[in-house]
């Protein structure tokens, strides 16, 4: 079966590793040069959200509270408008068995790992998806390899990650630790290849229906505490799983009018492949290095096609700073008595800003939390960040430079939910679509309406900007 | 230094995945001037020393061979000490409340 293990050798053999591995064979959705059938890859999964539900309800995962945030919104309050300032609600994720919204993202994936016969499990991941595929294993009794990014050249580790490590470890999973690099795919693909495990990958559609529970649950809670369905739902982006499966929850349950905000921590200026860098984000997830890059191109992912597209549901996307999370995390806490992971709390930052501009009758949900502890706390990351020379001070939110001076505001008036500004996004995954075309393919009508569908935008628009992109293409 | 690491003891190994000139074309350069490395832990095979050729059986049941770099390794993460630029954060918040709540719910953020 396997063949010579040098790293273009197993790139090469990528596509058949995949297919055994995730056992999808993606070309049969293919419906044009560019277009495949999302909707059918979907529903292919043969899970619908009840029955999402009953399998992840059998291992405890789900059925999470939705909490009243009182002291934030009279905060919120205390610094708005007259008469602004909406009411802010938590999806407190943290409380799933492994400590984060990625139980639900795992369950379906390990429970079909079962089903099929794998002989076992292995995700490349170094957050909590990591932890959330060894809880299910163990549950499920099967055996279970994490590969992690997970320290520098000069062998410091990243503390969140350490943490992670240790979870999976907790779990009775085998950990493989890389340094920096993207080359851990290639380390991935030899371990997939030689156990014949399951590919637990985060972009499978297992692993968004899976998600779908949660925008579900909280659309009929916020129903059920307010009369009405959630005005604005804000949720932590990087990869992008997180978005779509919360908005194709929200949409299966009714809530067809929410606004879907995704919220990552910027990153700019810092390079996700580089050693250097690596210990200076400060954050190891929830971040503009992953949300950019997926946002413009879904299928930069470990699997042909990823069930992840945010920019199908994307309403409005928000950048907040380091500092900015840091700051809401403190306050989570100390008003709210709910300790939770600071990535976790990107949305919360931008709820703060938003729910500002808001009136008082409107509902705004964060739609997860993560757990915390040693090395996954602003404490530990800030600590790594001052031995790393990175300034650590209170002041204007502005002034923090990520990789240089992380500012931790001085007033909750300070906090800002910066746009990006989703036309250039469009355009870039319209660019990005292109380059990916194969050589002298041209585009069929099928591929017209599905990068409309992708872009949620129009034939004129789609076809405004590709014929500006060929133009200056050749 | 240390003596013979006894067979069945749970260990630490390191390995190179990718030296420096083999590594993938987009890595950027302070990247590709240092080495793709592996750390996995498991049951040492057979007895071996810090630094020499070592096996061993992973949790998931995989062997795995590559040099023994510790013994019982420690989970070294924790908190640090705590961090002044937080410190007052909640204690700010809550006199904010206060002061709002006396004034009929608002206070004027400057
Ligand atoms: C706690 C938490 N929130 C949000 C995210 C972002 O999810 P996604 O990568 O699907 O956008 C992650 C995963 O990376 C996470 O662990």
């Amino acid at each position: 079966m396997s063949g010579a293990t040098g790293y273009a050798a197993v790139m090469a053999r990528r596509a058949a590793i995949m297919r055994a591995s995730v056992g999808i064979d993606y070309d049969r959705y293919r419906t044009g040069a560019l277009a495949f059938d999302y909707e059918r890859l979907l529903a292919d999964t043969g899970y619908g959200i009840e029955s999402a539900r009953a399998v992840q309800a059998a291992t405890g995962v789900g059925a999470t509270p939705l909490l009243e945030l009182h002291h934030l919104t009279a905060l919120v309050r205390a610094v708005a408008a007259p008469g602004k300032g909406a009411r802010l609600f938590l999806k407190d994720e943290a409380r799933n068995p492994s400590g984060s919204f990625k139980d639900r993202r795992a369950s379906l994936s390990v429970h079909e790992a079962k089903r099929r016969g794998y002989p076992g499990v292995a995700a490349a991941t170094s957050g909590n998806y990591g932890a959330a595929v060894a809880s299910q294993a163990a549950k499920l009794g099967l055996p279970c390899i994490v590969v992690q990014e997970a320290f520098d050249s000069r062998g410091i580790a990243q503390p969140e990650i350490a943490e992670k490590t240790r979870a999976c470890e907790a779990y009775g999973a085998e950990v493989i630790r890389l340094s920096v690099g993207p080359e851990l795919f290639y380390v991935f693909l030899r371990v997939l290849e030689e156990t014949g495990f399951f590919n637990a990958s985060l972009y499978t559609p297992y692993s968004i229906v899976g998600i779908e529970t949660l925008g579900y649950e909280l659309a009929l809670q916020a129903l059920d505490a307010c009369g009405r369905f959630p005005d604005v739902v804000i949720a932590t982006h990087a990869g992008g799983g997180n978005v779509t499966g919360t908005a194709r929850g929200l949409r299966g349950a009714g809530a067809t009018e929410t606004e879907i905000v995704a919220a990552s921590v910027d990153l700019a200026g810092l390079h996700m492949a580089s050693d250097r860098d690596f210990n200076r984000k400060s954050f190891t997830t929830g971040h503009t290095g992953f949300s950019m890059p997926f946002t413009t191109w879904p299928d930069r992912a470990d699997v042909p096609r990823n069930a992840a597209r945010p920019l199908r549901y994307l309403d409005r996307f928000v950048t907040v700073t380091q500092g900015e999370v840091f700051y809401a995390t403190e306050l989570l806490a100390q008003l709210e008595g709910l300790e939770r992971g600071p990535a976790g709390n990107t949305s919360l930052a931008a709820a703060l800003a938003i729910a500002r501009e808001l009136d008082r009758d409107r509902v705004v949900v964060v739609q997860e939390t993560e757990y915390t502890g040693a090395g996954k706390h602003p404490i530990a990351q800030l600590n790594l960040a001052q031995s790393l020379g990175i300034e650590v001070r209170r002041g204007d939110p502005r002034e923090n430079r990520p990789g240089e001076r992380i500012v931790i505001p001085e007033r909750p008036g300070q906090i800002a939910a910066r746009a990006v500004d989703l036309d250039r996004v469009r355009r870039s995954y319209l660019r990005h679509a292109l380059e990916s075309l194969p050589e002298g393919a041209v585009l069929e009508a099928a591929d017209y309406a599905f990068l409309v569908e992708e872009t949620r935008s129009s034939r004129a628009y789609v076809e405004e900007i590709v014929h500006g992109l060929q133009g200056t293409r050749g | 230094m240390t003596g013979t690491v006894a067979a069945g003891s749970w260990v630490e190994i390191g390995a190179v995945v990718l030296a420096p000139g083999e590594r993938a074309p987009q890595v950027p350069e302070d990247t590709r001037a240092v080495p793709l490395e592996l750390r996995a832990k498991g049951v040492l095979a057979a007895p071996a020393r810090i630094g020499e050729r070592a096996e061993i059986r992973t949790a998931a049941g995989r062997r795995l061979a590559g040099t023994l770099v510790a013994v019982n390794p420690a989970y070294g993460h924790g908190f640090g000490a705590p961090v002044p630029a937080l410190a007052d954060v909640g204690r700010e918040a809550r006199a904010l409340l206060k002061r709002a709540a006396d004034a009929g719910g608002r206070e004027d953020d400057p």
